[in-house]
C-alpha cells in the first residue's frame, strides 16, 4: 500500500490519485472551537466582574476557585462580593450561556428540519406557545406536575405552535420562506394576544406585571436551585442532535434524496420537534421568550466551518452562549440601575440580521425554502 | 439462479384519483443498464420514485435482490440502491467533498467519523465523475452540470449495488453527457436510469422500457424496438432510424413533418 515505496517510474503510467483531504477543515474547526472557548471563558469573567459593584477579574478568579474548594488566593475580598458573585451572578452568567447555547442549537436544527435559513424558535412563533403555556399555568394557578408544571406547560405550547405554524406553511410538501415566516409571525401574534389578554383579565394583579416582564426575556430571577433543569434541557438536546447530525445533514439535500441515502423523514422530522419543542419549553419557562440568538448563531458560524451540522452545532453553542452573556451583561448595564430586558437587546440585533440575511438570500436569486 | 436485481411487479401508482403508472412491470438483471424513455408526464419519474422507496405503489410491488423493497427499513435499503434524483436544492453552504460524504450515512453508526476508508470511497467517487478538483468549492456556486456530476458521486458514495437516476444528463453539457453515461455504464452495479435523448439511451441502455400514458408499450434491445412507428406512436413525430456505421446503435433522427397515420 505504501505510496512512497511502490511510486517508481514504471507506475507512472498510472494516473496520479489527487485526494482531497477533510484535513484543512478539521483544523478550521478546531482553531473555531478553541477560539469560541477562549472567549466563552473571558465573557463569563467579564459576567462575574461587571455590574453595581465592579469586581476585578483576578478576584472573580479567586472567588470562583475558593467557592469551588481550591484556595490558591488568600481570601482578600468581602463577603458580600462573593454573595455577589457566587450567588447573584454566576447562575445568571450560567443561566446566560445555557440558554444561549440552546437557542442556537435548536435554531440551527429547526433551520434544517423545516428547510428554511429564516427559521428560528422566537420567529416561528414556538416561543410564543412556550410562553403562553407557561403563562396559563401561573395565571390559572396549575401545579399538576409540582415544580416542573411551568416548564412542562412550556413544552406543550411550543410543540403545539409548531406543529401549527409547520401544518399551515406545508402545502405540496413544500415549505417557501415567506409562507414560513408568514404563518409563524401570524401564529406569534394570535398567541402573543390571547396571553395579553390572560394577563389582562387574572386578579392577581401583582403577577401579572411580573409575568408582563419575564414575556420580553430576561436572566434575572434565576438561583441555583433552578439552574439544572435548563442545564439538564440543554446538555439532552445538543446530545441529540450531535448524535443525529448527519441525518441533519442529509436533509439539506432534501426530502426525496434524503429518503434515498436511508432517512425516514417524517418519522425524524416528528421526534426532532417534540425535542426541540421540550428543550425550548424549558429554555423559555427560564429565560422568557428570547429571540434571534437562534437564528443568528448557525449562520454566523456557517462563515466559519462551513454547513456540516457535526460542526455547527457545537460551535454555534459555544458561539449562542457568549452572545447571550455578552446580551446580559449590556441588559444589566446599559440603562443601570433599571436593568433592560434582554430580549429587547436581541431582536435589536438580530431584527437587521434578519433582513441582512432575507436581502442575501434573494440577491443569489434563490428562495431556498422552495426546492 | 434466476437473479433478478430488480423485479418491478404490476406496478400501479395513483396521485388522487389519477393514475400516474398503470400496472408496469419491468426487470433488469445483475449488472444491466436499463433505460426508461418516453415523453414528458408518461410516468417516468413516477415509477422510479416507486423504485427508490419514495412513492408507495397502490398495486404491485417492487423487488430489490428478491426482497420487497417496501418491506424493508429505509435504512437498508440505502445500503443497496442509491439515487440520483431531479429535485435537490442547493442549501447551507456544503462543501463538494460533504455533499458526497452524505452518500456514506446509510453505512454510519450514529456519532461514528469518517474512516480513511470513507475517505478513499469519496475520493474514487469524485474521481469516477471527473469532479476531483470541485472537492473544496461550495457546492451551490456550481453550475447545473457539476452539480449533477456532485450527486452523482454522492450516489456512487453509496456503494448502492442498484443506481437509480432520474434524467442524470439534464443541464450537462454533450461532453459531460458522455462522460456520465460511460461512467454509469462502467459501474458493476445494475442501473436503471430515465433519460430524454434517444441516441443516447440506445447507445448506452442494454435494454429500454418505453413508458406511454403511465404503461409499458414496448421494451427490449434498443435495435429491436425503435421503430418509426413506435415513435410516431408514442412522440406523435415523424423519424427515420437508421443503424450507425460506426457505434453499429440504432440512430433516430426526427424529420420536421407530420407522422403519416
Amino acid at each position: 500500500m505504501s505510496q512512497a515505496a511502490t511510486g517508481t517510474s514504471t507506475e507512472r503510467t498510472v494516473p496520479p490519485r489527487k485526494t482531497t483531504t477533510p484535513g484543512a477543515g478539521r483544523t478550521r474547526l478546531a482553531v473555531t472551537l478553541v477560539v469560541l472557548t477562549a472567549l466563552l471563558m473571558v465573557s463569563a469573567t467579564a459576567g462575574l466582574a461587571i455590574g453595581s459593584v465592579q469586581v476585578p477579574p483576578g478576584q472573580v478568579w479567586g472567588i470562583v476557585t475558593h467557592a469551588l474548594g481550591a484556595d490558591w488566593q488568600q481570601p482578600d475580598w468581602s463577603r458580600a462580593r462573593e454573595t455577589i458573585v457566587v450567588d447573584v451572578r454566576a447562575p445568571r452568567v450560567l443561566l446566560g450561556a445555557v440558554t444561549g447555547a440552546g437557542l442556537a442549537v435548536i435554531g440551527t436544527a429547526l433551520q434544517a428540519l423545516v428547510r428554511n435559513p429564516l427559521a428560528e424558535p422566537y420567529l416561528l412563533g414556538v416561543s410564543s406557545g412556550a410562553s403562553l403555556g407557561a403563562v396559563s399555568v401561573i395565571v390559572f394557578g396549575v401545579t399538576l406536575f409540582g415544580p416542573l408544571s411551568l416548564s412542562v406547560a412550556a413544552f406543550v405550547g411550543a410543540l403545539g405552535a409548531l406543529l401549527l405554524v409547520y401544518a399551515t406553511a406545508r402545502t405540496g410538501g413544500r415549505i417557501t420562506s415567506s409562507r414560513l415566516v408568514l404563518s409563524g409571525v401570524a401564529i406569534a401574534a394570535v398567541l402573543t394576544a390571547v396571553l395579553d389578554l390572560l394577563l389582562l383579565t387574572t386578579d392577581r394583579g401583582n403577577e401579572a406585571r411580573a409575568v408582563l416582564a419575564w414575556t420580553l426575556g430576561g436572566l434575572g430571577g434565576v438561583n441555583w436551585g433552578t439552574l439544572w433543569l435548563p442545564s439538564t434541557a440543554l446538555l439532552l438536546g445538543v446530545g441529540v442532535l450531535m448524535a443525529q447530525a448527519r441525518n441533519l445533514n442529509l436533509l439539506l439535500a432534501g426530502e426525496e434524496a434524503a429518503t434515498t441515502m436511508g432517512l425516514d423523514v417524517a418519522r425524524f422530522r416528528a421526534r426532532l420537534f417534540v425535542v426541540l419543542s421540550l428543550v425550548t419549553g424549558v429554555l423559555v419557562a427560564a429565560a422568557g421568550p428570547i429571540g434571534f440568538v437562534g437564528l443568528m448563531m448557525p449562520h454566523i458560524v456557517r462563515l466559519f466551518v462551513g454547513g456540516d451540522h457535526r460542526r455547527v452545532l457545537p460551535t454555534a453553542a459555544l458561539g449562542g452562549a457568549v452572545f447571550l452573556i455578552w446580551a446580559d451583561i449590556a441588559a444589566r448595564t446599559i440603562a443601570a440601575p433599571m436593568e433592560i430586558p434582554v430580549g429587547v437587546l436581541t431582536a435589536l440585533c438580530g431584527g437587521p440580521f434578519f433582513l441582512w440575511l432575507m436581502r442575501r438570500d434573494a440577491r443569489r436569486g434563490t428562495d431556498r425554502g422552495v426546492a | 439462479m434466476t437473479a433478478t436485481a430488480l423485479d418491478v411487479d404490476g406496478v400501479t401508482l395513483t396521485a388522487g384519483a389519477r393514475h400516474l403508472v398503470r400496472d408496469v412491470s419491468l426487470t433488469a438483471r445483475p449488472g444491466e443498464t436499463i433505460g426508461l424513455v418516453g415523453p414528458n408526464g408518461s410516468g417516468k419519474s413516477s415509477l422510479l420514485r416507486a423504485v427508490y422507496r419514495v412513492l408507495r405503489p397502490d398495486a404491485g410491488q417492487v423487488r430489490v435482490d428478491g426482497g420487497d423493497a417496501w418491506a424493508l427499513p429505509v435504512r437498508q435499503l440505502a445500503r443497496t440502491v442509491a439515487a440520483v434524483v431531479q429535485d435537490s436544492a442547493a442549501d447551507f453552504d456544503l462543501a463538494v467533498r460533504e455533499v458526497v460524504a452524505m452518500g456514506r450515512t446509510p453505512h454510519k453508526r450514529l456519532l461514528a467519523g469518517d474512516t480513511a476508508e470513507d475517505a478513499e470511497l469519496i475520493d474514487s467517487a469524485l474521481l469516477a465523475v471527473d469532479a476531483v478538483h470541485l472537492a473544496d468549492r461550495p457546492f451551490d456556486r456550481l453550475s447545473g452540470g457539476e452539480r449533477r456530476r456532485v450527486l452523482i458521486a454522492r450516489a456512487l458514495a453509496q456503494q448502492p449495488t442498484l443506481l437509480v437516476l432520474d434524467e442524470p444528463t439534464n443541464h450537462l453539457d454533450i461532453r459531460h453527457q458522455l462522460s456520465v453515461l460511460n461512467t454509469l455504464r462502467r459501474l458493476p452495479a445494475t442501473v436503471l436510469l430515465a433519460l430524454h435523448d434517444l441516441n443516447l439511451a440506445a447507445y448506452y441502455c442494454d435494454r429500454l422500457y418505453v413508458l406511454h400514458a403511465g404503461e409499458v408499450t414496448a421494451s427490449g434491445p434498443p435495435a429491436e424496438i425503435l421503430t418509426p412507428k413506435l415513435l410516431a406512436e408514442v412522440y406523435g413525430v415523424a423519424a427515420e432510424v437508421t443503424t450507425h456505421p460506426r457505434t453499429g446503435a440504432p440512430q433516430v433522427t426526427f424529420l420536421p413533418e407530420a407522422p403519416r397515420s
